[in-house]
């Protein structure tokens, strides 16, 4: 398929799985801030979430103070800010309206019809509907997106692409949010928290599915290095580093070309590291610096495929 | 402004439905204006969630609009159709003799039939495709004629279009609206089907590959998704199975066009281009165009790529050579015109103008470089004030001027806000030139949606009809 066609359908991909993203982290503070909480920790935790995406300096740059409201309509409904979400829904829609073609009727419908919703959703109606619901409905629709894509794409090139583009800003989305929420919650390198932090690590399992899936896996406390394991090595875990990178490979291979063999070994490279990663080898060498150097990696990455098949990234 | 006494197509002068809509009249007044105001809205919600739509220009950058579609059909006998078939072809038929003519032999300039000056000055002329051989000697390979109904019911040729002639993506999705909202009325009317287009358009396309090609390497070349027709460029690769690309995604090397694909540059013979000529190669034309090729003159004049429709196509669908049509008739096929222009007045010729000037207020004046209904005026539907002030603007520059009688365009009952009224109407049956000439039965009816209007632009607000050609 015509490279720009592939890259499109890898940016839809990205941006839908980039809004839903952003509905989850927004969701995790939204539920605490429902927790006693003091100004002070409001304002990390609201902070922490512009910093997972790199938003802060922007953020500052529109809003004198970091409050609820503020990092709600700046991640949420900002035009300026292009990782907003209804800038992330229109991103999407803009690329699959540019490939129309490619898509089946159902999932053009499907994002246009997410963007349509979207676009004419008023501050007044997130306020009367409430944030909860608005995530919900965020999620839903991407949940929406890839059954139509799985049920509906011929499993040819197209299909490949939107699941490289989707497993890589996952991948990436994952990363941050455990590194910033590690942080947050275990300053100085601690390695256990107090009995309050069940809440927080629960709020963090539950931003990205995963709360059921931890007690099915330990049956025990929830314990930070656990949840780490959980979100970085665990492939059965669809939401893990380790799951997103399995997809990117294997889908990688299926659509290799006359350049791309470098581009496949660093992907296998990477899987492979994490499919035999071990979590006590990872906290001790530091939470921190790994994810780091595992989000560079995964961003090298991205810039390869971009240059191997897409429109390169200049 | 009304019309009087224009052609109703449903009704005659007594007022009695004529016979092909006899059915469907009987169908209308049976059904509950309720459930029709329902089908409407359905049709309207059905169009957005498509998306099929157009983007307007001057309405704010990139605004995108349903183009209105009207649920009463245009419905055309079958013998009718039979005579304009046989027009039309032979029409494009000439003009595609005419446009090799001009770019080899010139014979008809020579037999003094049309004056040189007119056609190798003309701005849509080029010099670059002279002594360049097409393919099977056709360059307008899709023609959409458009053709209205006037006086008593005698059909004209009001334009040809040749320069990537659009419309037939509505033409099909139409059919497909009307099949889904009224699947009855195709029980009581034997409509021959539109749906056969897009095969007939690739089958066409792949004929007319440079030779030696076995497997032609089809692909519809886009200005891309602000265009305003950019829904039917997508609709039509789709429909075809081919790649929709635009000038960033291929290249030129060796003469040879080839397009980025993920598994590397792939080799394209025939390219279907809906960007102008001007547009096409910054090497070549205009040298700030992003939405080419650069080199891609290079690669059509060495045989090695085609180009559909043909560059320099233009010269032929130019109003100030639209005149001349008929004569082409006779002077490449030996025989008389089916089919009949609309009286035109070239302002540029002395008499011509006088005669305009004169009768301004009853003319319809048209730039020869215009289009999409801009430009114009409409003399009778003009003020005074109006008139004086093209008066003058015509007096300075004739030759940019046609004028032509103003047609009483047939009519057809539309749904206007008041219920159903006539509206005037015209229809753009497309015309493939390949190894065949081939039509589907009908084509792109437009209707202009004011009382009174005879602009019939999608661009300037006018909306569509389903075309139903009977079968015998």
């Amino acid at each position: 398929m015509l490279s720009r066609t592939a890259d499109h359908l890898y940016w839809m991909a990205r941006y839908m799985e980039r809004a839903e993203n952003i509905a989850r982290i927004l969701d995790v503070n939204h539920r605490m801030s429902m927790m006693p909480q003091s100004r002070i920790q409001e304002e990390q935790a609201w902070g922490a979430t512009l910093r997972i995406m790199g938003l802060e300096a922007a953020f500052h740059q529109r809003y004198a103070e970091i409050t609820p409201d503020n990092v709600l309509e700046f991640m949420i409904f900002d035009q300026d800010n292009l990782s907003s979400i209804r800038n992330c829904l229109r991103a999407a829609r803009e690329n699959a309206h540019a490939v129309r073609g490619t898509l089946t009727s159902e999932l053009w419908e499907t994002t246009n019809g997410t963007w349509l919703k979207m676009r004419d959703f008023t501050q007044e109606a997130f306020a009367d509907a409430g944030a909860g619901e608005f995530f919900e409905w965020v999620k839903y629709r991407s949940h929406l997106s890839r059954g139509v894509t799985i049920g509906t794409m011929l499993q040819d090139e197209a299909l490949r692409f939107i699941r490289i583009g989707t497993f890589l800003e996952r991948a990436d989305n994952t990363a941050r949010i455990l590194d910033v929420k590690y942080q947050l919650l275990l300053p100085a390198g601690e390695v256990e928290g107090g009995a309050a932090d069940y809440y927080q690590w629960s709020a963090l399992l539950r931003s990205v599915s995963a709360f059921e899936v931890y007690r099915k896996v330990y049956r025990d406390l929830i314990t930070p290095a656990r949840v780490a394991e959980l979100l970085l090595l665990r492939v059965d875990m669809p939401r893990s580093l380790a799951r997103c990178l399995k997809e990117v490979y294997t889908n990688l291979q299926r659509v290799r070309n006359a350049q791309s063999a470098e581009t496949e070994r660093q992907a296998g490279e990477l899987e492979a590291t994490l499919r035999f990663g071990r979590i006590d080898d990872i906290v001790r060498g530091g939470l921190h610096n790994y994810v780091i150097r595992m989000l560079a990696r995964t961003q090298e990455l991205g810039n390869r495929i971009a240059d191997d098949f897409l429109v390169p990234v200049s | 402004m009304t019309i009087k006494n224009f052609y109703n197509e449903m009704k005659d002068e007594a007022g009695q439905v004529r016979p092909h809509y006899a059915s469907y009249a009987a169908w209308l007044s049976e059904m509950p204006e309720e459930r029709l105001a329902q089908k409407r809205a359905e049709a309207d919600a059905l169009f957005h969630r498509h998306g099929i739509t157009f983007a307007v220009y001057g309405e704010g950058a990139g605004t995108e609009r349903l183009i209105p579609f009207d649920i009463i059909p245009r419905i055309i006998p079958a013998s009718e159709w039979k005579t304009l078939e046989s027009g039309l072809r032979q029409r494009v038929k000439a003009l595609n003799l005419f446009i090799h003519d001009i770019y080899h032999g010139q014979e008809i300039l020579k037999a003094g039939h049309i004056p040189a000056d007119q056609v190798l000055n003309n701005a849509q002329y080029r010099k670059v495709m002279q002594g360049v051989d097409v393919p099977r000697g056709i360059y307008a390979h899709i023609a959409g004629v458009d053709v209205v109904r006037a006086g008593a019911g005698e059909y004209y040729v009001l334009e040809d279009n040749l320069r990537v002639p659009s419309g037939v993506s509505y033409m099909m999705e139409n059919r497909k609206m009307m099949m889904r909202l009224f699947p009855r009325l195709f029980s009581r009317y034997r409509v021959a089907p539109v749906d056969r287009y897009p095969d007939m358009l690739l089958n066409m396309l792949r004929s007319v590959a440079p030779t030696g090609v076995t497997d032609p390497t089809v692909v519809v070349l886009t200005p891309g998704a602000y265009n305003s027709a950019y829904f039917e460029h997508a609709f039509l690769a789709q429909q075809m199975g081919v790649e929709l690309v635009e000038g960033q995604d291929m290249f030129v090397k060796d003469e040879q066009v080839f397009m980025r694909t993920t598994q590397g540059p792939q080799r394209v013979d025939v390219i279907y281009r809906r960007v102008d000529d001007d547009f096409l190669d910054p090497l070549a034309f205009r040298p700030d165009s992003v939405l080419g090729v650069p080199g891609i003159l290079g690669a059509y004049q060495a045989g090695r790529v085609t180009l559909s429709n043909a560059i320099g196509s233009g010269v032929a669908d130019d109003k100030s050579i639209y005149p001349y049509v008929p004569e082409m008739v006779r002077f490449y096929l030996g025989e008389e015109p089916i089919l009949h222009n609309v009286p035109t007045y070239m302002c540029r010729k002395k008499d011509d103008l006088a005669y305009v000037l004169d009768h301004l207020a009853e003319l319809v004046v048209k730039e020869v470089h215009g289009a999409g209904g801009y430009g114009m005026l409409v003399g009778p539907a003009a003020t005074k004030a109006e008139v004086e002030v093209f008066r003058e603007i015509l007096i300075k520059h004739p030759e940019r001027y046609i004028a032509q009688p103003t047609l009483a365009l047939s009519a057809c009952p539309t749904f206007v806000e008041s219920g159903v009224a006539p509206r005037h109407i015209d229809l753009r049956p497309f015309v493939l030139s390949g190894e065949e000439i081939q039509l589907v039965s009908g084509g792109l009816t437009r209707v202009a949606l004011r009382d009174g209007s005879l602009v019939v632009n999608s661009s300037q607000g006018g909306g569509t009809k389903d075309t139903w050609v009977l079968e015998a």
